[in-house]
């Protein structure tokens, strides 16, 4: 048996809509292939994985509480990665925005103002677009592998935050808990209704889309990432630095992932600890390929992958397996988004036996 | 004291190397995989799990090098049969690796690991000093030598290797020759994948025996920028990994001594060195260009 590819004249309309839809099925099937292999009924352990999660209000609010940071940080990465800039680093830009976003509350706890909030989550994403600016600097000034140093900067923003709340910014109140005072009620992003616990991230995220959607497909802007992504040497004979873009694409997937961490931390934690992610700035890879690179195809892979997360919560209590399962299929749904991405570009022939290949048929 | 510190850090360096070796073939067949710490941590995974199993850490470790092999498969099958983008697959099979190794290894938290026990040369290893830190090693650590030496005859001196490279450097021209491009960059990526579980199998078998989740800490990825340190040459990879592992260790003895500098300040001291090392190398764009592989990270579908 083998599989040939022929190319198409142009990429498939159709198949860009089924390939992430397909993408789904085929992990759900290997869903339920692992549930089997872990002696649950596989049926009734994805029903409680991806259906349970969506029934009771308060676990709506959940969805959207997770959502909303994966959807910031991805809808930034789609655009560092339409512009072939390649930041996975974006964890730690999570956790700097968590930092700097802090700042106010933690050394000015008592000054009290409607200006707090605002201010935050400005200082967040100035956090965020500086530390990938680390990155953007070397790749532009010492030619340094993006991929690598915006990995490495991860491991250094949580060492640097796991020592902020062990060390400087401990409460001193806090029984020696490694974690920071809790934040007062000027500095806490409120809920958005009284039905539960979401608040404004998932909001910033639905605007950052929306709006990054209308800089790609209405401004020359978007139309600069997109040329300078797909031939940067197009790009140079258009006028386009493609300099400014490692700076310009970087910074931004920076800001929104820092504005993701600040939210985060300001409205679902409350306070600064050694751990503030369950691997937001990962899983927005993911968010991203799965949406395409689409910002609005993004807002709907969000929400699957916030699922992932409740579900590996929900299965843990009610069906007893491990909540590590959700990063399997985390990983499966990503497999499988770029496996079937190659149906949009190519046709896909499976010949079984010795059979002639394309051209030989064709002689 | 200065015996018992650079024992630890040839322990330390070995996965280094043994991992980077493995890249550097790959890359030299013009293939980018960034799933070494993926492939790495399955490699541990499977290595314990054998070794625990069996009660011979000698099938662990062709366990962790069978399963690191296996999973790169499945990069060869997305990147080479179906051209996926080789940055967004290598991230994928990271992503899956650690996601997959902590379910795997679940079962296997808080068991004792089954220790690889040294290989004592007779003799030899009751010469004073240089005897017990060259020849009263684990098995990995002849490998990780054999396997520099070894790669560096295969690629400069074997026909093969030399294919390798062609294919690495132009994968067109190579194809034009009628060398079969996907078939070997597949065995390229598989070589890769092996080594990297046979670091995975170190790690869980010898570094510390036993299973902790995410135990491979980000050193794939570091054996991934040893290779850029390396430009792509074996005997500077077996160099490198010795500078990073040493700086992995001394600063480990730096916090144990407590020298007044935060602890979480020397853990970051690994990887602000990958990055500073990573400047120094790249710095000058001509020697990049001269020494990276021309199609590295390319796709290539044949035309036929």
């Amino acid at each position: 048996m083998r599989i040939e590819l022929e190319r198409r004249g142009s990429a498939s309309p159709l198949f860009s809509v089924i390939s992430p839809i397909l993408s789904l099925l085929l992990t759900l099937v290997f869903g339920a292939i692992l549930f089997w292999l872990l002696g649950k009924g596989p049926l009734s352990a994805l029903y409680s994985f991806f259906i349970d999660p969506l029934t009771e209000v308060w676990s709506l609010h959940e969805l959207a509480i997770k959502a909303g940071p994966l959807i910031l940080i991805a809808v930034g990465l789609s655009v560092a990665y339409r512009s072939n800039n390649w930041n996975i680093g974006a964890e730690g830009q999570f956790t700097l925005g968590a930092i700097t976003g802090s700042i106010l509350p933690v050394l000015v706890p008592s000054w009290h103002s409607p200006l707090v909030l605002p201010l935050m989550m400005v200082m967040g994403m100035l956090g965020g677009a500086l530390f990938a600016a680390i990155p953007a600097l070397l790749k532009t000034r010492f030619n340094t592998n993006e991929i690598l140093t915006s990995l490495m900067l991860v491991y250094i923003a949580q060492l640097f935050l796991d020592w902020l709340v062990r060390g400087p910014w401990r409460d001193p109140k806090g029984f020696n808990f490694p974690r920071s005072l809790d934040f007062s009620s000027d500095a806490v992003l409120p809920p958005l209704l009284d039905s539960g616990r979401a608040h404004a991230s998932i909001i910033f995220a639905l605007l950052a889309a929306v709006l990054i959607w209308f800089m790609m497909r209405y401004m020359l802007k978007g139309f600069e990432v997109t040329v300078l992504g797909r031939s940067e040497r197009a790009g140079r004979f258009a006028g386009f630095s493609s300099r400014r873009m490692v700076w310009f694409s970087l910074m931004l997937s920076g800001a929104l992932a820092g504005l993701a961490g600040i939210s985060e931390v300001s409205g679902s934690i409350g306070h600064l600890q050694p751990s503030i992610s369950p691997g937001y700035g990962f899983t927005a890879i993911i968010v991203a390929f799965l949406g395409r690179l689409n910002p609005l195809g993004i807002i709907a892979s969000g929400f699957v992958l916030a699922l992932t997360y409740l579900g590996g919560e929900a299965a843990q209590l009610s069906i007893g397996i491990s909540d590590k399962v959700t990063r399997v299929f985390q990983g499966l749904i990503l497999f499988f988004v770029l496996s079937c991405d190659t149906l949009i570009l190519y046709r896909v022939r499976i010949i079984f036996g010795a059979g002639k290949t394309l051209a030989e048929g064709k002689h | 004291m200065l015996e018992a510190i650079l024992l630890t850090i040839i322990t330390a360096s070995t996965p280094l190397v043994i991992a980077a070796a493995g890249e550097l073939v790959t890359e030299r067949a013009g293939v980018l995989n960034l799933g070494v710490e993926g492939m790495m941590i399955m490699g541990a995974v499977c290595a314990f799990g054998a070794a625990h199993v069996t009660g011979y850490p000698v099938v662990g470790l062709v366990a962790g090098i069978l399963g690191g092999a296996l999973f790169s498969l499945l990069f060869g099958f997305l990147t080479l049969t179906l051209v996926a983008n080789q940055v967004a697959t290598g991230l994928a099979l990271t992503l899956l690796g650690l996601g997959l190794s902590g379910q795997i290894g679940e079962s296997f938290v808080g068991i004792p690991g089954v220790k690889l026990q040294p290989i004592v040369f007779p003799l030899l290893s009751d010469i004073p000093f240089v005897g017990p830190l060259l020849f009263r090693q684990d098995l990995t650590f002849y490998l990780s030598i054999a396997l520099i030496i070894g790669v560096h005859w295969f690629l400069f001196k074997s026909r093969t290797g030399l294919k390798i490279r062609a294919i690495g450097d132009s994968h067109g021209s190579a194809h034009a020759l009628g060398i079969n491009v996907i078939r070997t960059r597949y065995l390229a990526v598989m070589f890769g994948g092996a080594c990297a579980g046979l670091a995975g199998a170190q790690l869980s078998l010898v570094y510390t025996p036993q299973w902790v989740e995410n135990m491979s800490a980000g050193r794939g990825w570091i054996a991934l920028a040893l290779v850029v340190f390396a430009s792509w040459r074996p005997a500077r990879v077996l160099a490198g990994g010795y500078i990073f592992g040493a700086v992995g260790i001394l600063q480990l003895h730096a916090q144990a001594f407590g020298i007044g500098v935060p602890s979480q300040f020397l853990s970051m001291l690994p990887y602000a060195v990958t990055i500073v090392v990573l400047i120094i190398i790249s710095h000058n764009r001509r020697t990049t260009l001269i020494n990276t592989p021309a199609c590295l990270g390319k796709p290539f579908v044949p035309d036929r």
